[in-house]
């Protein structure tokens, strides 16, 4: 079997998902293509050579319907011969993206892929694109349906999280994405991304708020309480699915919950001979992918599992992994993934996550995959495993090793 | 003979008359459908026809469906299809009306129909009133406009859901559609279900008027316009699309996903949003069918409509006399919370009542008891001033057993306690007629035990209310050895006078209704001293459809009164392991205080106003919770069985008499499995042989009392349900 290399990584900065954010201006496919032509200029790569352009993207309607994908391929100037592909896996689309590209690689379907993704979330609006599992009574009503914010309850209410282990966690988190930008830590993956004219719009992230305290945070009210408890009373459905439960804690808030913004990665996957051919030196490889389906209701407990196949596939222990990196989608799906596996902080989210950092939902996957793959060079260590929830009950996970 | 007729005036106007011979309601059967299919086909032939008006000849407009029809419809559950063709004729009929005649093919003009509504209309005729153009209704006491069909397990299938649901949108439709409300002919207006509200006189002149006047635009509904969208937005328009998500997290957690007909009905709307209005109509008709060929639906039916009417019409009352007896005056005595609950109901039913205590003080607080509930009725609107003084007038308080010369009836309601009854028995059968009957109201004491106090014991007998008596409907009438068939007929009709629904069972501990939950209760007793969590103990009840998890139960009746109990039974029949356990478990209760919800802290903590505020922290200190939790099913299967068991016992000792008045008995007196059809319709539905092998493996793991007994042998071995061997 081939072996499936990362052969370099990058992403733009994280504009706030607002309409007051940096890359709201921008579209869903200018900002794709911006990426496409980053990441095929530095490596000054012939992209006949592409075999396919992989992308995430959740919320598929306006202009990142219609495969965007292909629109961005074009748009960005690659060979015509270069398809593309629009892929949702939610959250972990970004991540699948790559898995895809990986497995395509690792089992003779071509040599090289770009694999990445995008969200123009202060564009394209989350959920807009419907779910049916959200309001078809046959779905919604037999797997028990609680919005993400409520799932995110359930486990800091299931496996014993306060609001103040959320929120230290939260500003944790903000501290050490704050410090990795001070440190310039991203340098190596950072595309600034510039306007028609080639005018810088965003060359760093934006959402951070570094000044985090856990003062600032407890003056947060709850964001889902209203919903678990008055109207419509989603709480009443997730006791139906969790009885062990009296009630459901809320202590997620916009402070410790992923931010909304606006983003785009790339990363080049191919195999040994691509490297030959192109006259790149591959960065790392990939080990092992995995993808589960877990309970619908509780919903982003997928890391877990996705994490115990994904290290049975690659023959690996826990001990094994040198760093995380768990999607900040709400902190306690992170502090779950620390207690049930008994990962200390220190190895986790080294350079801090989505909750300071945003959460760009197709892109997040190849983001985090790429900080993983930095902070391995940068601090000398080989193995990284990256894993993300995934609405309606699902996970993805991936193990990395520096070559 | 026809339940339809119309006659057409010198205006063109036709208006058909509904008149179903020798009914007091209006039902529609499938003649009656055959017999409008016939007129309409006539109009439409009618060129000069101006329009159309359906009333009724009656003091209402009609009940709705012939329940014959639904249960023949349910007969045939095995043949989908035909159901299915049967509510799509009904589509196709009404379809007819609100085309107004016309369909793509005819290029002919459409003729406008008036529902003018006089009085009561419920389910299919309210979906006949909702074809119309235009509904006018009767601003008359009697006029109650509504689908309630959701209320008996099924949904509003001839077009209701989709027709409302359009009309109105989804939010809007909810009291309509998923609560199943009825509404004056003003607030029918104001909610959007009706266009008019008319003086009964001018019902037929108004409807003429309109008629008159309807122009094209008048007479086309608008989802036959172009254009048309949902109002409150459909399922994926943004405004529309949290509301639906909504909706079925309401309908989920109020239902706790054991009625499948408010989902249906809501994928019914749903589905039909998505597309255009007569692909609706077939969708919802596909629910329909579906709803209609549910067994826990049609278990339902039968309990809650079949069974519960027949009961009241006297399925089971002693034929001896056939002539109703009349009760013009009452006697009750003990003026505590249930004589004082069945003096009012019984004055609210038109009868005089003597109220006696032997603290004439006592019998005062009563009637200002009853006052503080007429007030609360007067203010929700419910009677008027004049009402509430009426019946107040009927009761008199009194300390004298003398003023029980003239009445037909006393009941007693003093103390639980058998020698302050005794006494008490004694001095009313000193004080009254030859002719009167007397009742005890006790809960746990056999009446026949009672029945030596008196010395003409085949008029004593036991009628049982249940608290709070003007909430509560069922009424347990209790056999003594020698009461009469006679005194069992006219308890009979007492209980009906005060519209109750009365089951008549034999004389043992508990009777029937308290035998049953006492079981229920200790089983969740016996499940915290496991270490289950409470949390899981009572969410396991309600899940399977409970009103009240076991802990809530004892908390509400209390911990000190659970004890005397418990104390009396093992006083009475003996003690033993089982018994010795639970009392364990109430004794820890009652050494930490914990009374239960009167002193705001039981099993659950209570705030001031006794609104529940979490379990007793200290339920983890007292007992030893397990590390492990079984499975939710597990406990719902115990707290099933226990009640199921128990009540099957009750048949095979001759306690309970008849398994419909077992299933009624349970839905009415303690919420036991409603979405099933009760206990009985709930073993049925898990098959006597599951029932079987869970006992089997129960009693192993839990004790004897999940022991099945010979008869859910018999019925497993031969593979026969309940229902059709009892």
């Amino acid at each position: 079997m081939e072996e499936a290399y990362i052969y370099d990584s990058i992403r733009s900065p994280r504009g706030k998902g607002k309409s007051d954010g940096s890359l709201h201006e921008l579209t869903s496919v200018y900002l794709s293509s911006e990426i496409l032509k980053a990441i095929r200029d530095r490596n000054q790569l012939d992209t006949s050579i592409i075999d396919d352009v992989i992308w995430g993207n959740v919320t598929q309607i306006g202009e990142q319907g219609g495969c965007l994908s292909r629109s961005a391929v074009l748009k960005a100037g690659y060979c015509q011969s270069t398809p593309g592909l629009s892929i949702n896996r939610f959250c972990a689309s970004g991540l699948e993206s790559v898995n895809l590209a990986a497995n395509q690689v690792k089992g003779g379907a071509g040599i090289a892929y770009v694999a990445g993704g995008v969200e123009m979330m202060s564009r394209i609006p989350m959920g807009s694109d419907g779910a049916a599992i959200a309001v078809d009574p046959t779905l919604a009503m037999d797997t028990y349906f609680v919005p993400q914010g409520i799932s995110a309850d359930i486990i800091s209410t299931k496996y014993g999280f306060s609001r103040d282990d959320a929120d230290n966690f939260a500003v944790e988190s903000q501290k050490r994405a704050n410090n990795a930008w001070l440190e310039n830590r991203f340098k190596n993956s950072i595309v600034p991304i510039c306007d028609v004219n080639g005018i810088k719009i965003l060359e760093k992230d934006e959402h951070l708020r570094p000044d985090t305290t856990m003062q600032s945070l407890g003056a947060l009210n709850p964001s889902f309480k209203e919903m678990g408890q008055n109207m419509p009373g989603f709480d009443n459905v997730a006791i139906q699915k969790y009885p062990e439960l009296e009630e459901i804690h809320h202590i997620h808030h916009a402070g410790n919950s992923s931010g909304i913004v606006d983003g785009s990665a790339a990363v080049f996957i191919g195999n040994k001979k691509f490297g030959e051919i192109a006259n790149l030196k591959p960065r790392a490889k990939i080990i092992a992918t995995s993808r589960v389906g877990t309970d619908p209701t509780i919903m982003l407990t997928g890391p877990i599992p996705a994490t115990e196949r994904v290290l049975k596939s690659a023959k690996m222990k826990i001990s094994d992994i040198d760093i995380f990196e768990i999607n900040e989608a709400f902190a306690s799906v992170v502090l779950r993934f620390m207690q049930a596996f008994d990962v200390g902080h220190e190895k986790v989210n080294i350079n801090g996550g989505a909750i300071a950092m945003g959460h760009p939902l197709g892109a997040t996957g190849t983001m985090i995959l790429g900080t993983a793959l930095d902070e391995l060079e940068r601090s000398n260590k080989n193995v990284a495993l990256i894993s993300l929830c995934v609405a309606s009950g699902m996970g993805s996970s991936t193990i990395i090793e520096r070559v | 003979m026809s339940d339809f007729s119309y006659e057409i005036g010198s205006d063109n106007i036709a208006v058909i008359k509904w008149d179903v011979p020798n009914k007091k309601f209006n039902v529609l059967t499938i003649e009656g459908i055959d017999e409008i299919e016939k007129i309409l086909d006539e109009l439409f032939e009618n060129n000069g026809l101006k329009g159309v008006i359906i009333t009724s000849n009656k003091d209402n407009f009609s009940a709705g469906m012939d329940l014959n029809v639904l249960a023949h419809l349910q007969d045939q559950s095995k043949n989908k299809e035909e159901i299915f063709q049967f509510v799509m004729r009904a589509h196709k009929f009404l379809r007819k009306i609100e085309l107004g005649g016309t369909d793509n093919n005819t290029k002919k003009k459409a003729i406008p129909f008036v529902w003018a509504c006089n009085g009561l209309s419920a389910g299919i005729a309210t979906e006949i009133g909702l074809a119309c153009h235009h509904r006018i209704a009767a601003d008359i006491k009697n006029t109650k406009i509504g689908l309630p069909e959701i209320l008996v397990g099924l949904f509003p299938g001839a077009g209701g859901a989709t027709r409302v649901s359009r009309m109105l949108g989804l939010m809007a439709s909810a009291p309509i559609l998923m609560e199943g409300k009825m509404f004056s002919a003003k607030k029918a207006k104001t909610i959007g279900l009706i266009n008019e509200v008319s003086s009964p006189l001018d019902l037929i002149e108004d409807a003429k008027k309109w008629i008159l006047n309807a122009t094209k635009e008048d007479i086309t509904k608008p989802w036959d316009k172009k254009g048309f969208k949902m109002p409150g937005g459909a399922p994926y328009h943004p405004n529309g699309f949290m509301t639906f998500v909504g909706a079925s997290a309401m309908i989920s957690s109020k239902t706790k996903n054991l009625y499948p007909a408010a989902k249906y009905l809501l994928s019914a709307i749903y589905e039909g949003a998505l597309t255009n209005f007569d692909n609706a109509l077939r969708i919802e008709a596909r629910w329909f069918t579906k709803i209609l060929s549910e067994k826990s639906t049609k278990n339902m039916i039968r309990t809650l409509f079949i069974n519960k009417t027949a009961l009241e019409k006297g399925l089971k009352r002693p034929s001896v006399n056939s002539k109703k007896t009349i009760f013009k005056k009452i006697g009750v005595v003990g003026a505590g919370m249930m004589g004082t609950g069945i003096a009012y109901t019984a004055a609210l039913n038109g009868m005089n009542v003597t109220l006696i205590d032997k603290d004439i003080e006592v019998a005062k607080k009563g009637i200002n008891d009853i006052d503080q509930i007429l007030l609360l009725g007067l203010r929700r609107g419910k009677i008027t001033e004049k009402q509430k003084k009426e019946v107040l007038d009927r009761i008199t308080p009194s300390n004298s057993y003398e003023d029980l010369k003239a009445v037909n009836l006393v009941i007693e309601a003093v103390f639980e306690d058998i020698e302050i009854k005794e006494k008490v028995l004694n001095q009313i059968q000193n004080n009254i007629g030859q002719d009167t009957i007397i009742a005890s109201n006790t809960s746990t004491l056999p009446i026949s035990e009672l029945a030596k106090s008196v010395n003409n014991q085949e008029k004593f007998i036991g009628i049982h209310f249940f608290s709070p008596v003007h909430k509560m409907n069922l009424v347990e009438i209790i056999k003594g050895n020698n009461t009469s068939q006679k005194s069992i007929a006219k308890a009979f009709d007492f209980v009906r006078v005060i519209k109750k629904t009365p089951i008549i069972v034999n004389d043992a501990r508990g009777f029937y209704a308290n035998r049953c939950i006492i079981p229920y209760i200790n089983e969740g007793l016996l499940m915290v001293k496991e270490g289950i969590l409470p949390q899981l103990i009572e969410n396991a009840a309600l899940q399977l459809g409970m009103p009240l998890g076991p802990l809530q139960l004892i908390d509400e009746v209390s911990i000190d009164l659970a004890m005397n109990i418990s104390e009396q039974t093992r006083k009475a029949i003996g003690t033993n392991k089982l018994m010795d356990e639970i009392a364990s478990v109430l004794s820890i209760m009652y050494n930490a205080k914990r009374f239960g919800k009167k002193t705001n802290s039981g099993f659950y903590n209570y705030d001031e106003k006794g609104k529940r505020n979490g379990f007793w922290e200290g339920i983890g200190n007292n007992f030893e919770i397990l590390s492990v939790q079984p499975d939710i099913d597990i406990i719902k299967d115990r707290l099933a069985l226990i009640q199921c068991l128990e009540a099957t016992r009750a048949l095979e000792s001759k306690v309970l008499l008849d398994i419909r008045e077992g299933d009624v008995g349970a839905i009415l007196g303690w919420g036991c499995i409603p979405w099933a059809g009760g206990p009985f319709g709930w073993m049925d539905l898990k098959g006597a042989t599951w029932v079987y092998k869970k006992c089997d493996e129960f009693s192993v793991k839990f004790g004897d009392r999940f022991s099945a007994g010979s008869l859910i042998k018999k019925l497993a071995s031969e593979n026969l349900s309940f229902y059709e061997y009892c």
